[in-house]
């Protein structure tokens, strides 16, 4: 229920969510809500000052046609001085207050928990520091966490409105918002800029997790990560199976699906299509299979999952005649069984 | 000498029966669309004007109407992008930017200086072809795959979108040279035609008003101009100005855009603020307070008004030393606003006020517009602004000054003007009753929307989260009650030019030039030259109860 003093405004920080204003989940929500209602209350004062001597005066010197003014005063130097001063002391108090607030929010404190956002047409991607991408956001609770946000298309905006933080995602530059949030639970998170046909549909959750269960979020969140060998095996042999015997694995789908899904996810689609045409590196189509010409002269006849492997890991060993070898190489960031289903991916493309 | 050439005024407006005034002199349409004389030039305007508000106004109507449930209702989710862009597109570049210079400003502008005419009248005429050609662009749009970028045609989404991106910014351009035209118009017929014995300190608030945005539409247009045209290079030759992928940069287009359109939004409201002084002076009786007051923040608000473009950019990755400047400047703007508006108040004080159809949009006006300009306070805050930046609480704010202040201004002006433009008197109830719709109406659309935009919902969205669809049916039914006011002022007003009691010269005791002029006026506006002196003089202005008129009876100042 909302009490009288949340319709105020008035409350230790981590407030309710009020009529005007969602909940506050991080720190510097505070500081922005007591901005806004100090300008809230102001705006109150003047709205009601202003509405009512507006009624009163049409309705008190309403007079009957061809009636004469009771006063013709065009003047009143105490009057005019003291509605300039005033309302200028408000605005500069609020200039302030606003400066100050938003230097608080542009500037992250150090060592931050850097998560890499991007935004491209129509999906959040978020990087995290071991390599894992996911397209929810995963935040420990208590921790200073930035997001360093870019674009791979058009304008986004990253906008968390239970943070009170939000800034434009460019393509070709970073930008980047912080917050320490401080409430676990589930909250929205909007694209702000227009962006084309399923800009609203470009939405995603950012889950606050208790920062002592945040790592052990991070190390399952991969399903595929997170089988034992045994239970790989089991997954290799039957992923069907497997999926339907373990619920629990959440997001896990069959090899080449995930494969898809990593495809997507791990940005290789900016240089590499699923035709057999040449982006920047060569088209997906038929590559699994085919014979190879490298920049040494040597060839391959058929390019089998080690060559593939190698190319993912180690992406300068060799390098396919007419290309320019700026592949990155994924190490680290993509592990053995990764690849494996990557390499499945690839399979069904002929 | 004075008294010599001293006339009662009131004799020159009432022109024996049958004489001939600018609508009657001459036929056909040939008589329309090469007249030279303003006020049929603003007649004109007032058509064309209102037809794109009509249109405009049916794709608003269509987006509230998407937006009663989230996921689809009505049409898809490009089709719904297409409606937002084309009733932002065409309100601004062809309704409220010409609306009230082009339309009211001709009408009154000359007659308020007692001229014959504004100071070149060819170029009049050549500004409204510019408009209908600058239309046909439009039109042609809508025909040709329509139009998805939001009226302020962000790059790289326009440079990537599929729609008619150069046909419409084509249009703008062309439009933006009418809007010029008329501009320079304006600034020379001020400069040259006024009257002697109308120094710059005795002319009425609104010709200031039209002065101080013809400064603007000669100065910040151009920009709009080029902005435009680097866009269509961009795009038709692959120039990389704008978009990363080609070495450009997609922030810059934002600064070229807001140089222009946020002086853009001052072309909107200060015209509006101008009718606004003279419905409270006029309705009150009473002279207004604090003219010159008045007067310089007109022209110190369009000065500002070059200086706050920024403030759109406040979470475009722009440096925190250029948000903390534009913070500033933008809150240095309110202060000339808020004067104003007590300004008026002190005006309605102790005066003798009458409550017909303009006065109350008047005083709508003064309600809206206080809360439009409070609203601005928070998003000129840097921090606060962060939260609601992109939101409806946005949309809301922008509406409230356009719509709820400038469209407000427009119709009161238009109701305060129409016995002058045609002769003849609206219904009065009819009226009242229109009024009444539409400003409830337009509360309950757009407050609702300051709710659901500080709790997050983003602006532009065709879907969204099941918390905010009270807010957005609340919002849509008020949209519906404003359609029908608009409806049942379309009607009325259409019936007033077959059935309307006839106008006399001064229905309402103004005392400024126009009311001295026969309605409708002659075509050359006044049979002598009339006399001039203090327009907010209502001293000798008699109301005759059993003609419902008022009519002057008062030597007036040096004759002209």
């Amino acid at each position: 229920m909302m009490r009288f003093t949340d319709m105020l405004g008035v409350f230790a920080q981590g407030g309710p969510k009020t009529l005007w204003l969602p909940e506050q989940a991080s720190e510097g929500a505070y500081n922005v809500d007591n901005a806004f209602y100090f300008v809230y209350w102001v705006s109150v004062f003047f709205f009601i000052l202003i509405t009512v001597l507006l009624v009163w005066f049409a309705i008190k010197y309403r007079k009957p046609k061809g009636s004469q003014p009771e006063s013709t005063v065009t003047h009143n130097t105490t009057l005019e001085v003291s509605w300039s001063v005033i309302p200028t002391i408000l605005v500069v108090i609020m200039f302030l207050w606003g400066f100050s607030g938003f230097m608080d929010l542009a500037n992250p404190p150090e060592n931050c928990y850097t998560i890499q956002t991007t935004g491209q047409k129509w999906k959040w991607l978020f990087t995290y520091p071991n390599g894992h991408v996911d397209t929810e956001l995963h935040v420990p609770a208590d921790t200073d966490v930035k997001l360093l946000i870019t674009s791979e298309d058009v304008l986004h905006s990253v906008f968390i409105p239970a943070f009170r933080v939000k800034n434009d995602a460019v393509p070709g530059r970073f930008t980047h918002v912080w917050f320490n949030a401080i409430k676990p639970g589930t909250y929205d998170f909007f694209c702000t800029e227009y962006c084309g046909t399923d800009h609203s549909r470009m939405i995603t959750k950012c889950v606050v997790h208790p920062k002592d269960e945040f790592e052990t979020w991070l190390e399952n969140a991969d399903p595929i990560k997170r089988m034992t060998d045994e239970q790989f095996a089991e997954y290799e042999k039957d992923p069907v199976e497997f999926i339907k015997k373990n619920p629990d694995f959440k997001g896990l789908l069959p090899p080449a699906a995930m494969g898809g899904a990593l495809y997507d996810k791990f940005g290789c689609k900016s240089c590499h299509l699923l035709t057999d045409e040449k982006l920047i590196g060569p088209g997906f189509k038929g590559v699994y299979g085919g014979a190879r010409k490298f920049t040494d002269g040597s060839t391959l006849d058929k390019a089998d999952e080690n060559y593939l492997r190698e190319s993912i890991l180690v992406p300068q060993a060799k390098i396919v005649e007419g290309y320019d070898g700026s592949m990155p190489s994924f190490q680290g960031r993509l592990t053995d069984r990764h690849i494996y289903c990557i390499i499945e991916f690839l399979k069904g493309l002929k | 000498m004075a008294d010599a050439t001293m006339t009662n005024p009131s004799a020159a407006s009432t022109p024996p029966a049958g004489e001939m005034n600018y609508l009657t002199c001459a036929r056909g349409w040939k008589s329309w669309f090469l007249t030279l004389d303003h006020k049929r030039i603003g007649i004109m305007y007032l058509i064309a004007t209102m037809s794109s508000f009509g249109l405009a106004g049916l794709f608003a109507l269509l987006v509230r109407t998407e937006l009663l449930t989230p996921k689809d209702t009505i049409v898809d989710a490009d089709m719904y992008n297409q409606f937002f862009t084309l009733h932002g597109a065409i309100m601004v570049f062809l309704f409220i930017i010409p609306s009230i210079p082009a339309a009211l400003g001709n009408f009154v502008l000359p007659i308020m200086l007692g001229a014959k005419d504004v100071a070149f009248p060819k170029l009049n005429l050549f500004s409204f072809y510019l408009w209908m050609f600058g239309g046909i662009f439009a039109v042609v749009t809508l025909a040709t795959g329509g139009l998805d970028t939001g009226w302020t045609f962000y790059t790289p989404y326009s440079i990537e979108t599929q729609t008619a991106v150069i046909a419409m910014t084509t249009g703008a351009f062309i439009l933006g040279f009418s809007s010029i035209f008329t501009g320079l118009n304006f600034i020379v017929t001020i400069h040259k035609l006024r009257p002697p014995g109308m120094t710059w300190f005795k002319m009425p608030l609104f010709l200031w008003a039209i002065y101080a945005t013809a400064i603007l539409q000669v100065i910040a247009t151009p920009v709009l101009g080029i902005t435009l045209l680097l866009l269509i290079a961009e795009r038709a030759l692959g120039v990389g100005i704008f978009a990363a992928s080609m070495g450009g940069d997609p922030v810059m287009f934002q600064h070229f855009f807001w140089f222009y359109s946020h002086p853009a939004v001052y072309i909107m409201i200060l015209p509006a603020l101008g009718i606004v002084s003279e419905l409270i002076a006029c309705y009150s009786h009473k002279p207004i307070f604090g003219y010159r007051f008045i007067a310089w923040s007109s022209i110190a608000i369009a000065l500002f008004s070059f200086i706050v473009w920024g403030h759109h950019m406040f979470t475009s990755g722009q440096s925190e030393l250029v948000n903390m400047v534009f913070s500033a400047l933008t809150f240095s703007v309110s202060i000339p606003s808020a004067i104003k508006v007590f300004n008026w108040l002190a005006t309605m004080y102790k005066g003798a006020i009458t409550l017909q159809t303009p006065m109350l949009y008047g005083l709508g006006f003064i309600f809206l517009f206080t809360i439009g300009g409070l609203t601005g306070l928070p998003l000129a805050m840097l921090s606060v602004d962060v939260h609601l930046h992109d939101t409806y609480f946005v949309v809301a704010h922008f509406h409230y000054v356009m719509m709820g202040s400038t469209v407000i201004a427009m119709v009161g002006g238009m109701h305060h003007w129409w016995p002058k433009m045609f002769g003849k008197m609206y219904n009065e109830t009819a009226a009242r009753i229109a009024f009444v719709l539409v400003f409830i109406g337009f509360n309950v659309t757009f407050f609702t929307q300051f709710i659901i935009g500080s709790q997050g919902m983003p602006r532009r969205y065709y879907d969204y989260e099941p918390q905010f669809q009270l807010g957005h049916q609340i919002s849509t039914m008020g949209s519906y009650v404003m359609g029908l006011g608009f409806l049942l002022m379309l009607g009325y007003l259409l019936h007033s030019l077959v059935r309307g009691k006839k106008a006399p010269a001064n229905p309402w005791g103004g005392s400024t030039l126009e009311w001295v002029a026969s309605s409708p006026p002659s075509h050359h506006n006044f049979d002598e030259a009339p006399q001039v002196d203090d327009p907010y003089d209502f001293t000798g202005i008699d109301y005759k109860p059993d003609t419902d008129e008022y009519v002057f009876n008062r030597p007036r100042a040096a004759k002209a």
